[in-house]
């Protein structure tokens, strides 16, 4: 399976998603710039974390609008699948890609710490490797990670499967609504979350609990380091 | 509004940028005439104690700083250790002590985003940072505000360009109510044949300045940083530098494009007086003159004038001299980057600095004798009066060892830090092995398949105002020490001396006692000193910060799956410590935060012991044979076992028994050259015949077993009490 990770300036995790993709499927990804208007071929388009253009206005408005959006969106279309991470969640959302909104954390300050992830929907793309209710182990690392929908939609996430991810066990770390880490498009190939699974694939790592999400994604075995 | 370049140079004119009478004069005999006021203010840039180290080069000379793995010592942007394999590391640490008073957020954001550049502009790619902060008395009405402007800075700054923190200190003692200190460390790998350096050579070559544009900011910043404080400290707020992670990112990402594409003869960043000592600094190393056209310098405001572009402390900005050819490639690189790109001079024949503003020449100085011609001083000092003896038995013992180990982990300078690194990116880039809170942060090299580097910042003030020289052999031997304890071999340091006002002399004694100290361990412990930075004038009405001479230093580990944690113990294990009984209390934590009293002499370090202990704690870890490790420092040893069994969260049963001497200072003495470690126990008896075997003091202490923390029947804590006393206290000072 070949994946390609998007490169924009500000972006700072893109060498750890690469440097993931890498290890998990063998083969290293495609790397895209923000100005280029198709994108190759390929299985799975990833947007790393990092703070593009600084977030110095709203996390990811500015990404959301450069030339290399709107050729994922088309490969999105075409079901191609697509992965946001931290601050590439932040665009996808910012891009109408995903819905909801990422707030300022409740605590008004940047979190990085180890959080507990709970599997919600097992039978995605992304999360094929894990079980439903399986809990994780994840790192965080954001500022404006705090997810919000209004009510109506909220139901409507919970009705359709959308909701990937939720931080479990007591650790959400920035206020996120009904404990929302992770959500998908409806049609379930489009995926956002703000933890970082790339930063836990390894003994190194201390652990591979996030190794899973490539491996379904790219459709190799979850193998544990 | 444009200040004129003719203004008259009166006296009063020359006080203002902080030059004496006879520095004057020496200026007046350097070039035969009066200097414009542009010149002044080139003069009052490279001449102050931030950019010329005036009061401490004289003593700085004394410090080893040349090693067998040393590539480039001190005079450049950063110091290049050798780490095997056609890998190097280029690491510095620096002080934004006085703008991060001032304005907290931007000072400490732009300390981050200077030391990076200073890594970087050598060619290495930042791999870790660390914060050595220290703050006033918790009770005093600035400190929180202080705390969480510089907490957020560091934190806004390192994690929007992309270097995880891996270690650091904060400390609160009253005496930096009024000069807080933010010394930033950055650490960076490169390839030995892949280095930049400053050095400009050939003649007639563009000189290139690429980066951030050119503002008011900070003009001013370095004079100010080389003054004492007082009332009107608010006023100064408009020459401190606003930070911008984002470019910096940017400039990150086109500076190693651009190196790696061969156009790049010399770099330097624009750190401390900008443009100025940039363009000085790169003249006077490769024997050139060099000429600027300000008319080319990209701007962010209109109608600047010669003189504050000369003393923009405007952030992200470099100064290249690049090979002609190249030079079209090397503008295209900056361009997909979104950063300025100028040919804004060139390298001449004549040795002058030149400056063309609007077709007018405002500056015309000699370049070698701006940088080399700075005045020094052999500033008088005293040595400081030792304290006088205190022995254990005089110390009062507490009246409950419970409660004394219960306020000593939740006291504020004891507590988790947890509530500073948790707004820091502690694992970006994939590689941290050991983040914040055990004795070293630990980072594998990426390119490698077993290499890691550990880092760690240390300095004990209180034993440095008690003892100048011992306390900066200390701060060398605690730095040392923490890197033994992972299991790494120390290889080179960095210092960043911060000090109050050197023109009195009792505190001119402390930084040549301290700088003393410093050199002396240094030697004795092959650790050279291969970067720094001098901070003087910390004091605010004449009370002096408390000596702060904080020694940052790296290890190189060959293979990281053997490598100690301070919190990896297993049920069973036996703990021992290495070094001798604890016996000192003098100028210790018990005397400071139980008995509330500041007496007697610091402990002293004996360097032999300490090469000798922590060289056997090394062997055993490589070896495979220790399971978890830590250094005794503040608090002794009943503080090193509270605070392994907290990081593992499993409890000690240890006895004191055949006690050679009070067991309140066998507790809490704070004698040097002292490990804790486990092993399992079919290893104990080895371990312990091996020690012994190399003359190296030890005590069986006892087992890694229950939920308590258990000495004899003199103590006995649940562990989660001690771990309740020692993260609460910093939530609740801060919120």
């Amino acid at each position: 399976m070949k994946s390609a990770v998007v490169q924009l300036p500000g972006l700072n995790r893109d060498r750890d998603m690469i440097a993931a993709l890498t290890k998990i499927s063998g083969r290293a990804p495609i790397t895209v710039w923000q100005t280029e208007t198709e994108i190759p071929d390929v299985d799975l388009i990833v947007i790393p974390g990092g703070f593009s253009y600084g977030d110095y206005l709203r996390c990811g408005a500015i990404a959301a609008r450069m030339p290399v959006m709107q050729a994922i969106k088309e490969k999105a279309d075409q079901g191609v699948k697509v992965l946001g991470v931290c601050n590439g969640f932040q665009i996808l959302v910012e891009a109408g890609m995903l819905p909801g909104a990422l707030m300022r954390n409740s605590s008004l300050k940047f979190v990085c710490k180890e959080v507990k992830l709970e599997v919600v929907n097992a039978e995605t793309d992304f999360t094929r490797a894990y079980e439903k209710g399986q809990v994780i182990r994840c790192p965080v690392a954001h500022h404006d990670g705090n997810y919000f929908v209004d009510s109506e939609l909220l139901s409507s996430l919970e009705d359709n499967g959308q909701i990937v991810f939720r931080y479990a066990e007591g650790t959400n770390p920035n206020g996120s609504l009904s404990d929302i880490a992770g959500v998908m498009n409806r049609s379930g190939n489009v995926l956002g979350m703000m933890p970082h699974p790339e930063n836990l694939i390894e003994a190194a790592h201390g652990g591979s609990d996030g190794r899973g999400i490539f491996a379904s994604a790219l459709d190799v075995v979850a193998a544990t380091a | 509004m444009t200040i004129p370049n003719s203004i008259a140079i009166t006296p009063e004119l020359v006080a203002s940028h902080g030059l004496k009478p006879d520095e004057y004069q020496r200026i007046l005999d350097l070039i035969g005439r009066e200097p414009t006021f542009t010149e002044l203010g080139i003069f009052s840039a490279m001449w102050n104690e931030h950019c010329s180290y005036k009061s401490s080069k004289k003593w700085l000379r004394t410090l080893p700083t040349k090693g067998r793995r040393v590539i480039q010592g001190p005079g450049e942007n950063a110091g290049v250790v050798d780490i095997d394999d056609g890998d190097c590391v280029v690491f510095k640490m620096e002080s934004h002590n006085h703008p991060s008073y001032i304005e907290p957020y931007q000072g400490a954001a732009t300390g981050v985003g200077g030391i990076l550049r200073d890594v970087f502009t050598m060619g290495a790619r930042p791999v870790a940072a660390m914060n050595a902060l220290r703050f006033g008395a918790p009770d005093h009405p600035k400190t929180k505000h202080l705390v969480s402007g510089v907490v957020a800075g560091v934190g806004g700054y390192g994690n929007s360009f992309g270097v995880p923190t891996v270690g650091g200190e904060v400390e609160f003692d009253p005496r930096y109510n009024g000069n807080i200190l933010v010394n930033a460390f950055a650490a960076g790998l490169a390839r030995t044949d892949a280095i930049f350096y400053s050095k400009a050579e050939g003649l007639g070559l563009p000189v290139v300045y690429l980066g951030a544009k050119t503002g008011r900011d900070g003009v001013g910043g370095a004079t100010m940083a080389s003054a004492e404080f007082d009332e009107s400290i608010e006023e100064k707020r408009p020459t401190v530098q606003v930070g911008d992670p984002f470019t910096e990112k940017c400039l990150l990402e086109a500076c190693l494009e651009l190196m790696g594409t061969g156009a790049v003869i010399a770099i330097q960043d624009m750190g401390a007086a900008g443009l100025t000592c940039s363009a000085v600094e790169m003249g006077a190393k490769g024997d050139l003159g060099i000429e600027l056209d300000l008319d080319k310098v990209p701007v962010r405001e209109d109608r600047m004038s010669a003189y504050e572009m000369m003393l923009s402390e405007s952030q992200e900005r470099m100064l290249m001299v690049l090979k002609p050819e190249k030079e079209e490639e090397a503008k295209a690189i900056f361009v997909k980057w979104g950063l300025d790109f100028a040919i804004v001079g060139k390298t001449t024949d004549d040795l002058r600095f030149r400056i063309l503003h609007h077709g007018e020449e405002v500056a015309n100085l000699p370049i070698k004798e701006l940088g080399d011609e700075a005045p020094e001083y052999d500033r008088p000092w005293v040595q400081s009066n030792g304290r006088a003896p205190l022995p254990a038995s005089q110390v009062a013992a507490p009246a409950d060892y419970n409660e004394a180990l219960l306020k000593l982990v939740g006291s504020p300078n004891q507590s988790s830090r947890r509530w500073v690194w948790e707004q820091y990116d502690t694992l970006i880039q994939g590689n941290s092995l050991q983040r914040p809170g055990g004795d070293a942060g630990v980072v594998r090299v990426e390119t490698h398949p077993t290499k890691a580097l550990a880092f760690s910042s240390d300095v004990t003030p209180r034993y440095v105002e008690a003892d100048p020289f011992e306390g900066g052999k200390q701060a060398v031997a605690e730095c040392w020490r923490n890197i033994c304890a992972t299991g790494a071999e120390p290889l080179a340091a960095t210092d960043n001396l911060n000090f109050g006002n050197p023109e009195k002399p009792e505190i001119m004694g402390q930084l040549v006692g301290a700088i003393k100290g410093i050199g002396e361990a240094c030697k004795a412990l092959d650790f050279p000193i291969v970067s720094g930075n001098v901070s003087l004038y910390n004091e605010t009405n004449g009370i002096a910060i408390l000596p702060t001479p904080t020694i940052a230093g790296v290890g190189l580990l060959p293979d990281w799956q053997k490598m100690a944690k301070i919190g990896s113990a297993k049920e069973g294990d036996r703990l021992i410590m290495i070094g001798t009984d604890g016996s000192h209390l003098g100028s210790s934590i018990y005397l400071r935060d139980i008995l509330d009293t500041i007496e007697g002499p610091p402990p002293e370090v004996d360097l032999a012991a300490e090469r000798r202990n922590g060289e056997f704690v090394r062997s055993m870890i490589r070896n495979g044979q220790v399971t978890a490790c830590h250094d005794i420092s503040s608090g002794g040893l009943a503080l090193a076992l509270a605070e392994m069994a907290m990081a593992s969260g499993k409890g000690m049963k240890v006895s004191l028994k055949e006690q050679r001497g009070p067991a309140h200072a066998l507790f809490f003495g704070e004698d040097q050259a002292r490990y804790v470690i486990t092993v399992s126990s079919d290893l104990a008896n080895f371990v312990q015949a091996s020690a012994e075997s190399a003359g190296v003091p030890f005590r069986l202490l006892g087992t890694v077993t229950g939920e308590n923390l258990i000495v004899d029947d003199l103590l006995d804590v649940a562990i989660v009490d001690l771990v309740n006393a020692n993260e609460s206290w910093f939530p609740q000072f801060m919120a």
